[in-house]
């Protein structure tokens, strides 16, 4: 053991301001490399995405709460539920955990002072805005009307909306993913401190990583493949059009390679969050650390081989279905192991209420229920029946949508000190996650409904025997609403309390709550050196687990 | 039951599915409740400040995590193996199966009966007779559901895909597509009327609700259309220095000049008359021109026509192992 005294930085009285004091000029902010100011810049840009496919999602509620429509021609519908589709997966979903959480927090987790390439991480966020311009663009001028799963031949031969632009902006964007996702790999090789061993890593470092791997193997692949539908397009060069020799279920192979594994992109993230609240709620160690780890590079390398089960019905052979079908399952397994792990992690622990943990209860009870009836899509036969209906449109929101949002939530009610020093109002906070709970699923449980009784999704017009189901979701939808706007009401509000909390209000015992809360631009001062893993909730744990050298 | 999970069971694959529909279910609301109630049950007795036995709590157990991992494992690979034998049956259509033709296009469905009735939109059926959809689109991807069936395919621009049920009782069902195909999507629906056998078949005799009786077959359409292209002039009884004679092509196996032998199917054949560069028979060049203006319906009569002058493998069906998706008919 070394004999130097343990620092905590929070109590450093000479300490320099804050990342957030660090510069006030715009410019200090557009031009900025740090990973802290960064991650913020993309919560605001992911929140005003978020804000507009919330939008789309109203209107689309809203139009089904009668089976002839209420307010919307079926060609305006197509085109709300598309851009509700694009902006919602291209522009939230997938950024939204690793570029603001993640940014945010892995180098400090991991004891460095910054991502590996701090100027590309920048980059990342331009071509996100990049992109994301390309794509608002695309619904100023007209609005695009293929669905977000761009099927071919519609995509590229049939649709007379603006489908290139809105190409041209996902696959921007797809760089910004690939772009992070090389530095989070190389900050997590290259730039761990001294004494941060692979086992010692956070969890949601893990998660992050897993994440990382899958981006960058996957994400060139739908980059090209959507390149082609535009050259199909514009050029008519025939890939996936029959009328020019072409294959159109070419595309759903491509398409699905990345976008199943898209899935684990925004699913990973959320679970390396649900790990961070769950242990430090619980105050205990999180259990089984090694099977949590590793379930996370089981489902980055699995969840690439599953895509087929997109395609039980689509012409795909019944041989190669039965492949997919099998892994499906396969792939269903580490997930499980997550669950049941943190179901032991809270086993005699001592749970605190908070709002954190609040959202972390909502998040099992979504990916449960999300994963569970994922196994009928996997299943060949009950696949036939559900799939394109709204059974998958309930299913893929619970994993996705409710899961990714929920974890997000209570990620940044987690952290939301450490990234402004200050908290928010903890009544309102619990209010708000209650009715975040309920409406999600008062929107999406009848959903289940609507798809087993053969209601197709996508669709403007519905018999009327399903109108009740609707109406339910539709009441959801609003309840939902509630609870965000609540949410980000109380959020903003926060900024008009007195800072001067203390650094680590929950008793954090990762490297992250070791350090100031905002912390300073440098993160740490001087080198942290880990003595021993994360977690160590003990009643008298080792001391921080953290000693700081010298300059 | 006033709150049905699933639509009327009117086909042979409805009762078998919702079997294990209602297992998989089961097991759901299982594990959503059993993981619920611990999750619950744990926080709230372990609550901060509780005075509960906290001692003996472990960081990992072995033990444990091989049980919940063998858990899930064999329950998800009885529940591959069951769906996957359903699937295959749905896959496999009986060869006696009676034919009907859907050609699917932006925004409705086309059906017709081998003995030239046409329906828009509207299928009748005989109750209690396998019946096998041999299916194509003119455009986009579109997909035939029935939820009453619990049946539904892609129907492919290019190609020919293929499902077939056996409707379990009479009445009107509903008619979907299930893939999105554009503005009219969610209009593009109908009805599947389910009668008894007899009345099938005086309805069919009769020319169907058009009332046509003794209209021509779709066999006599194809041979009316094959003569008028001219087709017997390089494609006659015998095979010709212009071309292979089509007699007894149906499921037979070609030679291709690059060598690779393909079985003449229905997908074949139709492209071979579209775009018959595509894949050129051993010995023969490429002079035949490209019949690009035929309609899928015109496609449709030929490949019956050709079906009558025999097949390599008889009896089959008239679109025998229809579709390179061939799921399991080019194995049987």
């Amino acid at each position: 053991m070394s004999t130097a005294a343990p620092v905590l930085h929070g109590e450093s009285p000479k300490a320099p301001p804050s990342y957030l004091q660090a510069g006030h000029t715009i410019k200090s902010w557009l031009l900025t490399g740090d990973h802290k100011r960064i991650a913020v810049l993309y919560l605001i840009s992911v929140s005003v995405f978020f804000f507009f496919g919330s939008l789309a999602a109203s209107m689309i509620r809203i139009e089904l709460v009668s089976p002839r429509g209420v307010m919307l021609e079926s060609d305006t519908y197509n085109k709300v539920f598309t851009a509700h589709g694009i902006i919602m997966i291209f522009f939230f979903l997938i950024p939204a955990i690793p570029a603001v959480l993640g940014n945010f927090l892995l180098p400090i987790m991991i004891g460095a002072r910054d991502l590996a390439f701090p100027r590309l991480n920048l980059l990342s966020w331009y071509l996100y805005v990049a992109g994301g311009l390309c794509g608002v663009l695309a619904i100023a001028f007209g609005g695009v009307d293929t669905g977000w799963t761009f099927y071919t031949p519609y995509s590229s031969m049939y649709s007379n909306t603006n489908v290139t632009l809105t190409i041209i902006g996902a696959f921007i964007a797809g760089f910004s993913s690939i772009a992070t996702g090389i530095n989070f790999i190389v900050t997590v090789h290259k730039m761990r401190a001294p004494g941060m061993t692979w086992f010692r890593l956070p969890l949601m470092v893990w998660g992050s990583y897993a994440t990382s791997l899958i981006i960058v193997l996957g994400t060139p692949v739908v980059a090209i493949t959507l390149l082609l539908v535009v050259m199909e397009r514009v050029f008519h060069i025939g890939v996936f059009s029959p009328e020019l020799g072409g294959d159109p279920v070419l595309f759903q192979h491509l398409f699905w390679f990345y976008s199943h594994p898209a899935v684990y992109i925004m699913i990973l993230p959320a679970m390396g969050v649900i790990n961070e609240v769950i242990t430090c709620f619980s105050r205990k160690r999180i259990f089984g650390y090694h099977f949590i780890a590793f379930s996370s590079l089981a489902i980055a390398g699995l969840g690439f081989l599953v895509w087929g089960h997109h395609m039980f019905v689509s012409s795909q052979s019944m041989y190669q279905g039965m492949v997919f079908s099998l892994l499906s399952y396969l792939v269903a397994v580490p997930s499980a192991i997550k669950v049941f792990n943190w179901t032991a992690t809270i086993y005699k622990g001592s749970v605190r209420f908070q709002t954190p943990f609040l959202y972390v209860l909502g998040f099992m009870g979504l990916f449960v229920v999300g994963g569970l009836t994922g196994l009928f899509l996997a299943a060949m036969s009950t696949d036939v029946h559900l799939t394109d209906t709204y059974f998958v449109v309930a299913h893929f929101h619970y994993v996705m949508a409710g899961s990714n949002l929920i974890a997000l939530l209570a990620g940044m009610h987690y952290w939301w000190p450490k990234m402004y020093g200050r908290l928010y109002n903890k009544k309102l906070a619990a209010i708000s996650s209650a009715l975040i709970f309920v409406g999600f699923n008062l929107t999406f449980l009848p959903q289940f409904v609507l798809g087993s009784r053969g209601m197709p999704r996508r669709y403007f017009n519905y018999l009327p025997q399903f109108q009740d189901l609707h109406v339910a979701s539709t009441i959801g939808s609003w309840v939902l609403a509630a609870g965000l706007f609540l949410t980000a009401a109380y959020l903003l509000a926060s900024f008009r309390q007195p800072k001067g909390m203390a650094a680590n209000p929950w008793g954090g015992r990762t490297l992250e709550w070791e350090t100031t809360s905002p912390p300073t631009t440098h993160n740490f001062e001087g080198q942290p050196v880990l003595q021993h893993g994360p977690y160590d909730y003990r009643p008298e744990p080792a001391a921080v687990g953290v000693k700081e050298l010298a300059h | 039951m006033n709150f049905p999970l699933m639509p009327d069971q009117a086909s042979n694959f409805a009762r078998p599915y919702d079997a294990l529909f209602f297992v998989l279910t089961a097991l759901t609301i299982l594990f959503t409740i059993l993981v619920g109630a611990l999750v619950l049950f744990f926080a709230v007795r372990y609550r901060k400040g509780s005075r509960v036995d906290r001692s003996g709590a472990v960081e990992s157990h072995l033990g444990l995590e091989i049980t919940w991992t063998a858990i899930p494992l064999l329950l998800g690979l009885v529940m591959f193996w069951w769906a996957a034998k359903l699937y295959v049956e749905t896959r496999q259509p009986p060869k006696d199966a009676m034919e009907v033709f859907v050609i699917g296009k932006q925004w409705m469905w086309h059906l017709q009966h081998s003995n030239g009735v046409r329906e828009n939109n509207e299928l009748h059926v005989p109750v209690g007779v396998p019946v096998r959809l041999t299916m194509i689109s003119q455009d986009v991807i579109h997909s035939f559901f029935v939820p009453q069936f619990r049946i539904k395919q892609d129907v492919l621009p290019g190609r020919y895909t293929q499902q077939w049920f056996v409707a379990s009782k009479p009445g009107k069902f509903n008619l979907f597509c299930a893939e999105y195909c554009g503005t009219q999507h969610s209009e593009m629906g109908g009805y599947i009327y389910a009668m008894p056998p007899q009345e099938f078949q005086k309805w069919l005799a009769s020319g169907g609700d058009k009332k046509r009786p003794n209209q021509p077959t779709m066999a006599d359409l194809g041979k009316a259309l094959y003569d008028r292209l001219a087709c017997a002039n390089c494609h006659g009884p015998q095979d010709t220095e212009r071309g292979p004679s089509l007699y007894g092509l149906y499921g037979a196996k070609r030679r291709m000049t690059d060598g690779t032998v393909v079985e003449a199917d229905a997908s074949y054949i139709r492209e071979s008359i579209k775009n018959p560069y595509a894949k050129i028979n051993e010995s023969y060049q490429n002079t035949m021109p490209e019949y690009r203006e035929l309609t899928e319906e015109d496609l449709l009569n030929l490949l019956a026509y050709i079906r009558t002058l025999g097949t390599a493998k008889a009896p089959g069906p008239v679109l025998g192992n229809a579709g390179p998706a061939q799921i399991g008919g080019a194995n049987r």
